[in-house]
């Protein structure tokens, strides 16, 4: 068997794992490791500028190929630097293996320089952590890291490795292992059969039934069973914000995401269904509007692979806990073989009922001839430019919303975007990390030029590694969002929500070596983002004037019903 | 409703911290908590008690079977069980009068006084928590110097059994 000291280990067992991009930043505590990675070309570190980016991107190529990602920063600082990331990660269920570097195991507990106890810091946002104690466990340990992160609920896992365990002297027997057994940790494998049933009994049954599925069919790809099964029964589909892309946006069944910037339609559907089937979906409070005025006439079958996140907060009349794809696969089964399909009279007058509400609403926005361009146009070209198909990764605020709403998005796993915790700063970062990783992919950044700025400072990193991104800055001048809640809820007091002495972005991007564009009219918007894309090989920068008064509509009325909706700044359902 | 919940956990570093952690950042009640190892040296047994309506209760296990470290949880008050609860007590014991009273209490409950000094009684009682709160009432006329409780230990009654 081969010897190796523990910072060799580190690496190989990243290599023996099959991941070929780690995104990181050294110091200190990890010189040993990065002698190692000095010493091979098999695993490609990229540098970032701050360990928050490196988490990111770790956590985009985790979203963009349902594989983890990893993420390598030294002691103290930099883990601190990390915990917004790997926050970021456990909110969404992403698997990620973020390896941290700590002081020599004897002098922990001392306030050593730059020690942090970063097992405790982050054991609120991790699935799990270990802290290396012997240098021959490190592979074993790196193994059951990823095994933890990509199983069961996905999430992010720490590894922090005190420096005495990478001495480059000390040489220990390594090998891989090939399998993970842990007596305590034991995802469920398959769902109730006898509950399945029962939910598709009720299914079969039911005269308004929708599906509302969410980022656990992004995870767990079930994407594919999950059109079949509505096919089959002919229900209307809803997403949300994690889980677009799991059934087609241009799909005559999908009625939009849902929620407090939902469609009127899905929300409507929602208020009024008799047979909610939600999948990989965890009744976020975003998604619920007031609890105890939701979906006042349904019955919920909530499918989810982690028991907790079942009765949480709605009750479950059927639970069924297990893998999406696999429940669903059953779920087809059952349909296919039942002696009376779905009633096809109810299932008319529904989606009579339902084109009604696309009639009402149906995404309009004002478009002002005269003035500044709408948010909303910019995100309907993009989906133009791109036909729909681009990796669209995105910041946090109305520029997310808009491009939730307006991009039609086809497959999973485009689009890329912090929703549980609402990570300013991540759209860079993630779109960087996909772009590394689909070199041939249409990637956009959409963000606003609040986001954009939370790490502009990558920037350099893409031009060090030649990573073609484009950036499309939805420029508003303000935080829009948070603007939006002044004008609806403090009397338009615009108390720290604007953006004054804002860089010139296109000389920001041109001197970091990229390509920066200006358009502030709305006719030029074609012919400049076309020619952003036909620059396959250079980021370019688009600063995009956009109307900072835009509000984004739907708007959920707070604590009301799932139906309760303001659906412009004057009109209210 | 007061529930007592039974863990089965690994034995290894900061996975106690893992479980206090997940009652605080999740806003879940601790009233008592006792950890020790098992007879396997590998695994940890912990009493939990808390308070919490059944939904609340039922988050609670669920999230502390989503730790990696926890390998089982059983919620006790679900069946017939046995709680056990150790307390320590030293009462000001300066005259006859008060160390009479302190002994017949403590037989009564079937407590034992364990220390002396001419002016202290350390007594020792197990019982359940109730009973334990009954013997410091019952001695409301002494003066209490202090008292340490364990916090309580519990198992299920008959031939039920928590392993792995
Ligand atoms: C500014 C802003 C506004 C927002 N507005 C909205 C909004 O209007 N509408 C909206 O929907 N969201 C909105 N969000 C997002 C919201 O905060 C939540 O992140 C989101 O609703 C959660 O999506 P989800 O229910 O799909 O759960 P996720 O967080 O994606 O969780 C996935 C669920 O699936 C389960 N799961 C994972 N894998 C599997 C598998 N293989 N099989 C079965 N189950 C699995 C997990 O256990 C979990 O319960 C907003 C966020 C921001 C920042
Ligand atoms: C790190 C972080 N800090 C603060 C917030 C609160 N927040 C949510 S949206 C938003 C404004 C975002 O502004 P911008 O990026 O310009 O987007 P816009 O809403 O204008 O489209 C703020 C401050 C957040 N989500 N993340
Ligand atoms: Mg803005």
């Amino acid at each position: 068997m081969e010897l190796l000291s523990g910072a060799e280990m580190v690496i190989r067992a990243l290599r023996d794992e099959g991941v070929q991009h780690i995104y990181g930043y050294p110091g200190g505590a990890l010189l040993h490791v990065y002698d190692a990675i000095f010493q091979q070309d098999e695993v490609q570190h990229v540098l970032v500028r701050h360990e928050q980016a490196a988490t990111h991107m770790a956590d985009a190529y985790a979203r963009a190929t349902g594989k983890a990602g990893v993420a390598l920063v030294t002691s103290g600082p930099g883990a601190t630097n990390a915990v917004t990331g790997i926050a970021t990660a456990y909110m969404d269920s992403i698997p990620m293996v973020v390896i941290t570097g700590q002081v020599m195991s004897f002098l922990i507990g001392e306030d050593a320089f730059q020690e942090t106890d970063m097992i405790g810091i982050s054991r609120p946002v991790v699935k799990h952590s270990f802290s290396v104690q012997r240098p021959e466990d490190i592979p074993s340990i790196i193994k059951k890291a990823f095994h933890i992160a990509q199983t069961g609920r996905p999430g992010p896992v720490v590894v922090d490795i005190p420096k005495d365990m990478t001495t480059p002297t000390e040489r220990y027997e390594y090998e891989y292992p090939k399998s993970v057994k842990m007596r305590s940790y034991n995802p469920v494998s398959r769902g109730h059969s006898g509950q399945i049933k029962k939910a598709v009994d009720l299914l079969l049954g039911a005269k308004r039934p929708v599906i509302y599925s969410g980022g656990g069919i992004i995870m767990g790809d079930a994407h594919v069973e999950l059109a079949e099964l509505a096919r089959s029964l002919n229900v209307p589909v809803t997403n949300t914000l994690m889980g677009l892309g799991g059934f087609p946006g241009t799909d005559r069944q999908f009625v939009g995401m849902l929620g407090m910037h939902g469609s009127y339609e899905a929300n409507m559907v929602m208020h009024h269904a008799d047979v909610v089937l939600a999948i990989g979906a965890r009744f976020d409070d975003r998604v619920t509007n007031g609890v105890d005025k939701f979906c006042p006439t349904a019955k919920i079958i909530h499918v989810d692979i982690d028991p907790a996140s079942i009765s949480k907060t709605i009750t479950a009349d059927i639970p069924i806990v297990g893998p999406a794809r696999d429940i669903i696969k059953e779920m087809i089964q059952l349909v296919k073989g039942a002696q009376t399909g779905p009633d096809a009279e109810a299932a008319k007058q529904w989606w009579q009922q339902i084109d009604e509400w696309r009639a009402r609403h149906g995404g309009r926005f004002d478009i002002n001839d005269e003035g500044l361009m709408k948010p909303q146009q910019v995100i309907e070209m993009l989906s133009k430019v791109t036909n729909g198909d681009a990796y669209v990764c995105s910041d946090v605020g109305q520029h997310q919303m808009f491009a939730a709403q307006y991009y039609k998005f086809n497959q999973p796993k485009r689009w890329i975007n912090s929703g549980g915790l609402g990570t300013m700063g991540f759209g860079l970062p993630a779109a960087m990390g996909v772009k590394m990783n689909f070199p041939d992919a249409h990637v956009a950044c959409v963000t606003g030029e609040g986001s954009i700025q939370m790490n502009i400072q990558e920037l350099s990193t893409c031009q060090q590694y030649d990573i073609p991104v484009k950036i499309i800055c939805l420029n508003n001048q303000s935080l829009g969002m948070v603007r939006q809640w002044q004008d609806m809820n403090y009397e338009s007091r615009h108390s720290q929500s604007y953006m004054k002495s804002l860089p010139d972005f296109v000389k920001l991007a041109e001197s970091y070596g990229h390509v920066g564009m200006k358009v502030d009219k709305y006719a030029d918007l074609e012919g400049a983002m076309t020619e952003a894309f036909a620059m396959t090989d250079r980021l370019v920068f688009m600063d995009i004037a956009v109307d900072p008064f835009e509000h984004v509509y739907p708007m959920q009325v707070p604590r009301g019903a799932m139906r309760d909706m303001w659906l412009s700044k004057t009109e209210r359902t | 409703m007061r529930h007592i919940l039974s863990v089965l956990l690994e034995n290894e570093p900061g996975a106690l911290s893992r479980v206090v952690g997940l009652f605080s950042q999740r806003n879940f009640n601790i009233e008592t908590l006792t950890v020790a190892a098992t007879d396997d040296g590998t695994l940890s047994r912990m009493t939990v008690t808390t308070l919490g309506s059944d939904k609340v209760v039922e988050q609670i296990t669920k999230q502390l079977n989503k730790l990696i470290d926890v390998i089982k949880v059983v919620d006790l008050t679900e069946g017939e069980h046995i709680e056990r609860e150790l307390m320590l007590i030293k009462l000001k014991a300066n005259s006859s009068a008060a160390r009479d009273e302190i002994k017949r209490t403590a037989d009564i409950f079937r407590g034992q006084v364990i220390d002396a000094t001419p002016n202290t009684f350390t007594v020792q009682l197990a019982g359940s928590s109730d009973k334990l709160d009954a013997f410091i009432n019952a001695l409301s006329g002494a003066s209490l110097l202090e008292v340490v409780r364990s916090g309580v230990s519990g198992i299920a009654r008959g031939e039920k059994v928590l392993s792995l």
